[in-house]
């Protein structure tokens, strides 16, 4: 295509592309204008606009305590996770040992393998281990499962970062340790905060692994899944789309923080130049 | 080699007064692959020591070994009778300014200068002082407040130096710290940090590629080849008695002649000089700047009575205009091409052979050691050497 002639857009490519946003889009805006739908879930378009469900919602006391244990799991898992990762991860970044390729792989596998399958082995280790399902059980699951993100995107974190900043630390004097604290984990705060971020929405609305290690306490997405076998009431859409803005909100912050870190200049190409020496 | 390693260590504690830093027999491998071997070097006190070499050549490894980043694989280093190649890095009083600065770039400049003093818990009003001292002795008062990545790349060096100066180090280790910097800021500071190594009076290692770098700024130079020490002395020295072929042609320009000797002369046709170097083949080295155009008085021509000035006539086949010098390439009667190097002027453009003149006192015998990484000699390969 030659530069000068003028590129027509042509309109095909955009219907396409507003078809494609549409598509992905369109079942979250309906979700939320049913949540306020008086007519419950059925009618088009929706009449009677009421905040009825989120009355509804905010009197539901188990949709409450299920938020709670998600919650709860969630925060526990992010920590066994990042607990786990980050050491797990300045081992692959720094630590020569025998098996390191493997392991680094391996380390992904909880990742790519489906849900089913993390669920049924723990289930069946905790049965043999006898262990009582209950919370506590979900939250060794998703932990494990999710010690691979936190890996990962610690292990990101620490390839970008400037070795020679770690050692001009050491080298005026500071200790492993303190570098350690004040230069290295600095350098990581966002790696670390995304890959928390990831782990918290990951076990937030992760399904099959709960479902093989639930006790008698729900969380939230067994708590919904639960209902809908009974029916769908715009309770559920209310419940979802206060999920959403959290999420939403979670991501903005996410890209803030980010946007706001690419103001100061790429390591990334310093750690290549200084690598070449 | 071992023997020296070991009479040398024996003398650990009472070193020559003014001996700083003692490296004694380090060699470094990294797997097969030697980097450093037998590197043994005495550093004094104040002084200012370049470690030249090409790519490769483990000046940047040695840095390391003294930063105590690499740990050598034999060999020891002292430091006013301590052992210091033990020691991790934060207990070694050695700073380090990193070719790429690495300044900490969550900390503004100020935080990056006091990092050292803070890390040794002084008192804050002492870390005050003390930093903006530093900062005001590398010009840099007025950015105490910015971070690293709001500052340009000379002003990141002047802040890295600072932030290694401010420790009052007893040695300061410089890795190629200007080779970011453009020409002419690089000129600039390479007469600053000189001015500024004299003033504080620290003990500087620096390492560069850069032989003209090396020549403007060393008390001495220490020339590594392939991990071996080729020359440690000034420059002036390293410049006018080269121990080595490789040191004559790395720095500066050079004729390499290879002649054989037969009782205290040299013959290397249509050249023949005086010399003290036993009878055999030789390599000699002969500055571009040591040939000059012959003076007016003919000699005899033809005289066999061995001249302490050595006279030749030869063609001009090239002539390149540098400035205050000229370059030229000429061949001599015997078809031995020769640089010289003249002061600039315009030569008669005529086909007669030109007569050119130099002292054998500057034809200085050296050692065949190649140019570049691989061992083989250089006897038979340079064109400006005819047998």
């Amino acid at each position: 295509m030659s530069a000068t002639t003028p590129i027509k857009s042509p309109r095909w490519l955009t219907a396409h592309a507003l078809a494609v946003f549409a598509f992905l889009y369109l079942p979250i805006v309906i979700l939320i204008l049913y949540s306020f739908n008086g007519q419950g879930v059925g009618g088009f378009p929706p009449r009677n606009l009421t905040f009825n469900w989120y009355r509804i919602l905010f009197n539901d006391a188990p949709i409450w305590d299920s938020v709670l244990n998600s919650l709860l799991v969630a925060a526990a898992a992010m920590l066994i996770a990042l607990l786990f990762g980050i050491p797990a991860a300045l081992a692959l970044d720094r630590a020569q040992f025998p098996g390191k390729a493997l392991f680094r792989r391996l380390v992904l596998l909880p990742l790519i393998l489906p849900g089913i399958i993390t669920g049924l082995s723990l289930s069946m280790l905790f049965r043999v281990a006898e262990v009582k399902l209950s919370l506590l059980t979900i939250i060794l699951g998703h932990g494990t499962a999710l010690i691979s993100v936190a890996t990962t995107e610690v292990f990101a974190g620490l390839q970008k970062l400037n070795r020679a900043q770690e050692e001009a630390s050491l080298d005026l004097g500071a200790t492993y340790c303190q570098t350690f604290w004040r230069i290295t984990v600095p350098n990581l705060k966002l790696s670390i905060i995304g890959a928390a971020l990831l782990i918290f929405t990951l076990s937030m609305d992760e399904i099959a692994v709960s479902f093989f290690l639930i006790g008698r306490d729900n969380t939230l997405p067994l708590e919904i899944w639960g209902r809908l076998r009974r029916g769908i009431t715009p309770e559920i859409n209310a419940i979802s789309t206060i999920i959403f803005l959290f999420s939403l909100i979670a991501i903005v912050f996410w890209y803030r923080l980010r946007t706001r870190a690419e103001v100061t200049p790429e390591i990334g190409a310093e750690l290549v130049e200084t690598a070449k020496h | 080699m071992a023997t020296i390693a070991e009479s040398v260590a024996g003398s650990g504690g009472e070193l020559n007064s003014t001996s700083l830093l003692s490296i004694r027999s380090v060699a470094k491998h990294f797997g097969k692959n030697v980097v450093l071997r037998d590197i043994s070097l005495e550093i004094t006190e104040g002084e200012f020591l370049t470690i030249l070499g090409e790519s490769g050549s483990g000046k940047t490894t040695l840095l390391r070994i003294l930063a105590g980043f690499e740990q050598s694989t034999s060999g020891e280093v002292w430091m006013q009778g301590e052992r210091l190649d033990t020691q991790p890095p934060y207990r070694r009083r050695v700073n380090t300014v990193f070719q790429h600065y690495a300044l900490f770039p969550h900390m503004t400049v100020e935080q990056n200068v006091g990092y050292g003093l803070a890390i040794a818990k002084r008192p804050a009003a002492e870390v005050e002082s003390r930093v903006a001292e530093a900062l005001a002795k590398v010009k840099m008062s007025a950015y105490a407040k910015s971070k690293p990545s709001k500052i340009s790349g000379g002003q990141q060096q002047r802040i890295a130096l600072a932030r290694a100066l401010v420790n009052r180090p007893r040695l300061l280790l410089l890795d190629e710290p200007l080779s970011a910097l453009d020409a002419n800021l690089r000129r600039q500071m390479q007469v600053e940090l000189k001015a500024l190594q004299r003033e504080v009076g620290i003990t500087f290692i620096f390492v560069t590629h850069d032989q003209e770098e090396a020549m403007v700024m060393s008390d001495r130079i220490a020339l590594l080849r392939s991990g071996e020490l080729e020359q440690v002395a000034t420059p002036r020295e390293i410049y006018n008695r080269p121990a080595t072929s490789y040191t004559a042609q790395f720095i500066g320009h050079t004729n390499l002649l290879k002649a054989d000797v037969r009782h205290g002369t040299a013959y290397c046709p249509p050249l023949q000089w005086l010399t003290s170097v036993p009878d055999g083949v030789a390599l000699f080295s002969l500055r571009p700047e040591c040939i000059r155009p012959a003076s007016a008085s003919p000699a005899a021509t033809g005289s066999p009575a061995l001249p302490t000035t050595v006279r030749f006539r030869a063609h001009l086949r090239d002539q390149a205009f540098h400035g205050a010098t000229d370059l030229l390439r000429v061949e001599s009667d015997g078809g031995l091409i020769l640089t010289i190097r003249t002061a600039s002027r315009d030569l008669p453009n005529s086909e007669a052979p030109l007569e050119f003149e130099f002292s054998a006192a500057d034809a200085v015998p050296v050692r065949a050691t190649s140019l570049g990484s691989n061992s083989e000699s250089i006897l038979g390969s340079n064109e400006e050497d005819r047998a």
